[in-house]
């Protein structure tokens, strides 16, 4: 190419200098998993192995919802309604058939919220920004009145009193600690699901459309069966956090189909930093670790007022959220 | 033997609430040909352009494409048939590297476009031929940089070989050395000169001196309908076109043609 001139810009690293530097960030990233996941296992030794699996599944809960939002840029207000379908429909089948294991349970709410998931994409992802929020928001406020109608839920009792019962009819999971690692590989396996989702042919594709929809169609995608799918995937395993979360609390109520659901897991996910990997598990630890020591204290009915002030400090003083934050401070200095 | 015609349309009319953007307009384009759409500002040349590449649904009219109606197809599934469109503001994915730009149109004939499950690493397959199309528009040294970090006459670059990935028929390029300076604006003719080998070209350009190089046959737009068409000599001697254009870019064809 003879007609090339243009004017030198920024260094460019040769693409050996590029793959080592990648390759070495991998290994740390690998060392950082295997660190977590080591301080997860013998968390329940220190803290109260309950509280940990409140964070976990609302851990799990958010990183589903920043599948959709920080990666298919979907800002869905509908994800209680998921949430709350995998533990109705959990809690309901194993408090009426004593016999059914708890991984079936878990599974059958897991497959309600994919199969709802399914029917809210297809009804709202034709509309872009907040019509696709209202309209989530509008189906999921739908959901909520089902349930505080239809005879199975108990209405504003909710489902009390659901069996834990025992996994693969070998381990019994009324032993909290037992409960725990059980949590901890549910929450494992949909961290897994998420990650391999981002990293795959798939995931290239949903981040072309994030970037560039209209050039994505021009490429010959078809942008509106890709981003269904994300939100099929993310409602899927919204719905198996909630069917932990009941087998955890042994109820499934109202609070987890209330719009204030769906609200908190933006809160969640923008705190922690929404798009980073760790953002959503970092959020939920700072919400939850917030309202169980909070709500225990002399201000307990200061939560929502803290939560809020936090929130507006967060989105005013760094958007990126804790995680995206930490990431640009050591960019900056390394 | 009467020249093959790989577009066509046929009356497309388009109205924007009573207002009639491109009215009854039967443009034909040749096989081989890189073919001008020209015309002053708010002559619906974007609006015919988006009607062709399906961005935009006509009130009225047909699109036929390599003899078969398009008029009812989705922008993706004209893609698919070898009709690719670019942008007027450089369409790139920023937050991807410039080889993965490339790669993820390459992507799309594997098919593999829903698979969650499997590993990125299924794509490296892809890397190669990736690579091969970016040293063909001397990006190949830019492989590995964040796409946003490039300058935009680069952009334009990376943007054409995405589109050539996916080896296009017909290539609709929306004014591309829009926004640019002299070498930047040479350096996509020569970039268009080489994607035309072998295909069908329709841009609309603002610049006429680049029409003047480059087209073998242009169209001229006024007020949504055509006004004239033929080889540059022809059109730029054409009385209602200079009327056309007069005060505005009169000038600029007398400099263009010179």
């Amino acid at each position: 190419m003879t007609n090339l001139h243009i004017k030198q810009d920024s260094p460019v690293l040769p693409p050996q200098v590029v793959r080592e530097r990648q390759q070495a960030a991998q290994r740390r990233k690998l060392w950082f998993y295997l660190a977590l996941f080591g301080v997860a296992l013998v968390a329940p030794l220190a803290v109260y192995p309950i509280f940990l699996m409140k964070l976990l599944c609302f851990a799990l809960f958010a990183c589903a919802f920043n599948l959709l939002l920080g990666y298919a840029g979907l800002l869905s207000f509908g994800h209680a309604a998921f949430f709350a379908t995998g533990g109705y429909i959990t809690g309901y089948l194993l408090s009426e058939y004593s016999g059914l294991g708890t991984e079936l349970g878990i599974l059958a709410g897991t497959l309600a919220s994919a199969v709802l998931g399914l029917l809210f994409g297809l009804l709202a992802i034709r509309r872009q920004g907040i019509y696709f929020a209202m309209i989530t928001l509008a189906l999921a406020q739908l959901v909520f009145f089902i349930f505080v109608q239809a005879p199975f839920t108990g209405g504003e009792n909710g489902l009390q009193g659901v069996p834990r019962g025992q996994l693969l009819g070998l381990f019994d999971l009324n032993d909290n600690l037992t409960l725990y690692y059980f949590v901890l590989a549910v929450f494992i396996v949909g961290f897994a699901v998420i990650q391999r989702t981002i990293h795959s042919p798939y995931g290239q594709v949903l981040k072309a459309i994030r970037e560039n929809e209209p050039r994505a169609i021009s490429l010959g995608y078809n942008v509106d069966a890709h981003k269904l799918l994300a939100f099929v995937i993310s409602a899927t395993l919204t719905g198996l956090a909630g069917s932990t979360k009941t087998v955890v609390f042994q109820l499934a109520s109202l609070t987890d189909a209330h719009w204030h659901m769906s609200g908190e897991v933006i809160l969640m996910t923008l705190l922690g930093g929404v798009g980073t990997v760790l953002g959503p598990v970092v959020g939920a630890s700072v919400v939850v670790t917030l309202q169980s020591y909070l709500s225990n204290g002399p201000l307990g009915e200061w939560v929502h007022v803290i939560l809020g002030v936090i929130f507006v400090t967060c989105v005013l003083l760094f958007r990126v959220g804790i995680v995206g934050w930490v990431l640009k401070l050591a960019k900056r200095n390394f | 033997m009467s020249p093959e015609f790989v577009l066509e349309t046929r009356g497309l009319t388009k109205e924007f609430r009573g207002f009639t953007a491109v009215d009854s307009v039967d443009l034909r384009v040749q096989k081989g040909h890189i073919h001008a759409l020209i015309g002053p500002n708010g002559a619906g040349k974007t609006t015919v352009f988006n009607l062709l590449s399906k961005f935009l649904a006509p009130t009225s009219g047909e699109i036929i494409y390599q003899g078969k109606p398009i008029t009812g197809l989705q922008p993706n599934q004209i893609a698919r048939l070898g009709l690719v469109r670019s942008f007027q503001i450089s369409a790139v994915f920023g937050h991807m590297s410039v080889m993965e730009n490339v790669r993820v149109a390459l992507q799309r004939k594997l098919g593999n476009s829903f698979h969650f499950w499997k590993s990125e690493r299924s794509l490296e397959a892809l890397n190669e031929r990736a690579l091969q199309m970016l040293d063909e528009v001397g990006l190949l040294e830019f492989a590995d940089t964040l796409t946003i970090e490039l300058p935009y006459g680069r952009k334009r670059a990376l943007e054409l070989a995405t589109t050539l990935a996916l080896d296009p028929a017909v290539l609709l390029l929306d004014e591309p050395t829009q926004g640019m300076g002299g070498e930047d604006v040479e350096m996509v003719i020569g970039l268009v000169r080489r994607a035309a080998v072998g295909r069908t070209v329709l841009m609309v350009e603002h610049n006429l001196s680049v029409v003047s190089q480059l087209c073998d046959r242009i169209t001229v737009l006024a007020r949504g309908a055509i006004l004239a068409e033929g080889d540059y000599a022809s059109v730029s001697a054409n009385p209602l076109v200079r009327e056309a254009y007069l005060g505005s870019e009169a000038a600029v064809i007398e400099e263009a043609g010179a």
